[in-house]
C-alpha cells in the first residue's frame, strides 16, 4: 500500500508523573500508522492506554519519547487536522444543538449567517433536523452523540479521532450510530482512529483492528486487516462467516490480555 | 396537590395567624390580654398604618430609595464579583496570595462596617450601597470563581480540539459557565442587596424602608414597625418574583431542578 500516511506514531511512549513522585508508564513503544482514508480501530482491555494513545495523536498529550507525525510532519501543539469525538458529553450545554454545531465554523471565522444554514444541513444529515432548537439536556444520549458528530464533521477535518464515542449508549443505539458513522465516512473517507473496548464493533466498522496489551506499559500486540466488503451494514456484517473467523482469531489473543487487565485491576483494588 | 388547594392552604395560614393576633391582642383570656397592644399592636392598626402610607403617598419615596440602593448594590457588587472572580480563577497565584485576606474580610460581620461607611460616604444612599456591595460581592465572587474552576475538562478539551483560541474559550466556555453559577445564586445576592440597603438605612439615614421602621421604633409606634416589616416583606417577595422571571429566561439551557422552572 502506498497511500499517504495520515497519522504515524513511532516508538511513542507515554508516561505520567504520579502524585507520590513515581512515574507511571501507560504506553510503551507504540508503533502505529493510519493511512489516508483508512479506518483503524484500537481495541484493548480496560486501562490499557488506548485513549492515551488517541490523546497523543490529538496533541492533547505529549509523548515522553518517540514521535508523532501528521501527514509526514511532526506534530506541534494540538492536531489541527483532526476532529475529536469524546466519550463523555462534550457539547456546550448553554448552546442549542444548532449553535453547538455552528460553533465549529464560527471559530474559524465563518460569519454566523453562513454557519447556521450549514449547521442545519449537518443536523439533518445526522437525523436531527427537527431538533435544532433543543439544548443538550433535552436530547437523549444517542441524540447528543449525533450532535457531537455533526459538530466535529462540519469542520471537515482530515482525520477523525474517536474515543469510545458510543460507549455510554445502549446496544441498539450503538449499532444505529455505527451505521450512521459508516454512511458519513463513506462519503469522503477520512482517516479514522477509533478506540473501543468492543471487539465486534471494531471488526464491523474498521479496515484494520489493532490490539493493545493490558497496562501498565502496554504495547500494540496485534494488527489485523478486515477485508469484509464495503459498504457494510453493521447488523448484516455480524452474520458473516468471515466476521466470525476473524473475531475468533483476534479474541484468542485479546482474551488473555483482558484477563490480565482484569486481574490487575482487582489486585490494585485489593492493595488500596 | 393542585395549585388552587395549595394557594387556599397558604392563605388559610395567614388568616389564622392574623385572626389569632387580633383575638389575643383585644380579647382578654382569663381576665388578661396575652398580647398587650403596646408591645404587639394589632392587625387592624397595622393595616390602617399601611393604608395611610399608601393613601398619602409617603411610602413611595421610601420604597424608591430602598429599591435604588438595592439595585446599585447588586449591580456594583456583581460587576466586582465577576471581574475579581474571573481574575482569581485564571491566575491561581493571585488567588493563593489573596486567599487569607478574602476569607478574613468575608468572615467579618458587615454590620460593623456600616458606621465606617456612614463616616466615609455620609448619610445619603452611597453608604447603604457600599454595605450592600460588601454582601453581594462575596456571593457573586465565590460563585464565579467556582464556575470558572469547575468547567468540565471534556468540554474544555472539546473547545480546544475545535480550534478555539484562549479568547474564544473565554467567551464560549468560561464565561457562560461562570454566568450560570452566578445566576444560580441570583436569589441570594439580590436578597442580600436589599438586606444591605435596609440595615444601612436603619443605622442612619433620612429615607428608605429601614429609616421608616427605625423612626416608628424611636417613638414606640409598634404598629408602624410592623407595618414597615410587612411592606418590606411584600417588597422582597415582588423582587424575588422578578428574579425568578429573569432566571427562567436566562437559564433555559439548564435541566429543570426538582421539576420546577
Amino acid at each position: 500500500m502506498t497511500t499517504p500516511t495520515a497519522v504515524a506514531l513511532e516508538d511513542a511512549k507515554v508516561a505520567f508523573r504520579l502524585g507520590d513522585g513515581r512515574v507511571y508508564t501507560a504506553v510503551e513503544k507504540a508503533h502505529l500508522r493510519v493511512g489516508q482514508g483508512e479506518f483503524v480501530a484500537i481495541v484493548g482491555p480496560t486501562g490499557c492506554g488506548k485513549s492515551t494513545l488517541l490523546n497523543v495523536a490529538a496533541g492533547l498529550l505529549k509523548p515522553a519519547a518517540g514521535s508523532v507525525k501528521i501527514f509526514d510532519r511532526p506534530l506541534v501543539g494540538l492536531n489541527r487536522d483532526a476532529g475529536y469525538l469524546f466519550q463523555a458529553d462534550a457539547l456546550f450545554p448553554w448552546k442549542t444543538a444548532l449553535d453547538n454545531v455552528a460553533i465549529g465554523l464560527e471559530i474559524q471565522g465563518t460569519p454566523r449567517a453562513e454557519a447556521l444554514p450549514q449547521s442545519q444541513k449537518w443536523l439533518t444529515s445526522v437525523g436531527l433536523g427537527a431538533f435544532a432548537g433543543r439544548y443538550p439536556h433535552m436530547l437523549s444520549g444517542g441524540q447528543r452523540k449525533r450532535v457531537a458528530l455533526a459538530q466535529v464533521l462540519i469542520r471537515d477535518p482530515k482525520i477523525l479521532l474517536m474515543d469510545e464515542p458510543f460507549g455510554p449508549l445502549d446496544a441498539q443505539t450503538r449499532q444505529v450510530m455505527g451505521n450512521l458513522l459508516l454512511d458519513l465516512w463513506n462519503a469522503d473517507r477520512k482517516a479514522v482512529l477509533f478506540v473501543t473496548h468492543d471487539l465486534e464493533e471494531a471488526i464491523a466498522l474498521a479496515d484494520r483492528v489493532v490490539i493493545m496489551s493490558a497496562g501498565p506499559s502496554s504495547r500494540i500486540i496485534g494488527d489485523w486487516r478486515v477485508s469484509l466488503p464495503r459498504p457494510r451494514d453493521i447488523f448484516e456484517v455480524r452474520l458473516d462467516k468471515e466476521f466470525h473467523a476473524l473475531h475468533r482469531e483476534i479474541w484468542s489473543v485479546l482474551k488473555d490480555e483482558v484477563m490480565k487487565g482484569y486481574a490487575q485491576s482487582t489486585h490494585a483494588a485489593e492493595a488500596v | 396537590m393542585s395549585r388552587v388547594t395549595l394557594l387556599a392552604l397558604q392563605v388559610l395560614v395567614a388568616i389564622i395567624c392574623i385572626a389569632l393576633w387580633q383575638l389575643l391582642s383585644t380579647v382578654p383570656v382569663f381576665g388578661k390580654i396575652l398580647l398587650p397592644p403596646f408591645f404587639f399592636s394589632n392587625p387592624i392598626d397595622v393595616f390602617e398604618q399601611i393604608v395611610k402610607w399608601f393613601a398619602s403617598g409617603v411610602i413611595w419615596k421610601h420604597l424608591w430609595i430602598t429599591l435604588v440602593e438595592s439595585i446599585l448594590a447588586f449591580v456594583i457588587g456583581s460587576l466586582g464579583g465577576v471581574l475579581i472572580g474571573f481574575w482569581f480563577a485564571r491566575q491561581p497565584l493571585v488567588a493563593a496570595v489573596f486567599d487569607p485576606y478574602v476569607k478574613m474580610v468575608n468572615a467579618l460581620p458587615r454590620v460593623v462596617l456600616a458606621p465606617i461607611f456612614a463616616l466615609w460616604l455620609g448619610l445619603g444612599i452611597w453608604s447603604k450601597v457600599a454595605l450592600g456591595v460588601t454582601l453581594v460581592f462575596f456571593i457573586v465572587f465565590f460563585n464565579v470563581y467556582q464556575g470558572v474552576k469547575e468547567v468540565s475538562r471534556t468540554v474544555l478539551d472539546n473547545g480546544r480540539m475545535l480550534g478555539m483560541s484562549e479568547g474564544q474559550l473565554m467567551r464560549h466556555v468560561y464565561w457562560p459557565s461562570a454566568l450560570s453559577w452566578m445566576f444560580s445564586s441570583l436569589h441570594t445576592s439580590v436578597g442580600f442587596a436589599v438586606v444591605g440597603a435596609v440595615v444601612g438605612e436603619y443605622l442612619g439615614s433620612a429615607a428608605g424602608l429601614g429609616y421608616l421602621i427605625q423612626q416608628a421604633e424611636g417613638v414606640f409606634d409598634v404598629a408602624g414597625v410592623f407595618a414597615g416589616m410587612f411592606v418590606l416583606s411584600a417588597f422582597v417577595i415582588l423582587i424575588d418574583f422578578g428574579v425568578t422571571l429573569v432566571e427562567r429566561r436566562l437559564l433555559v439551557w439548564r435541566p429543570a431542578v426538582d421539576g420546577r422552572g
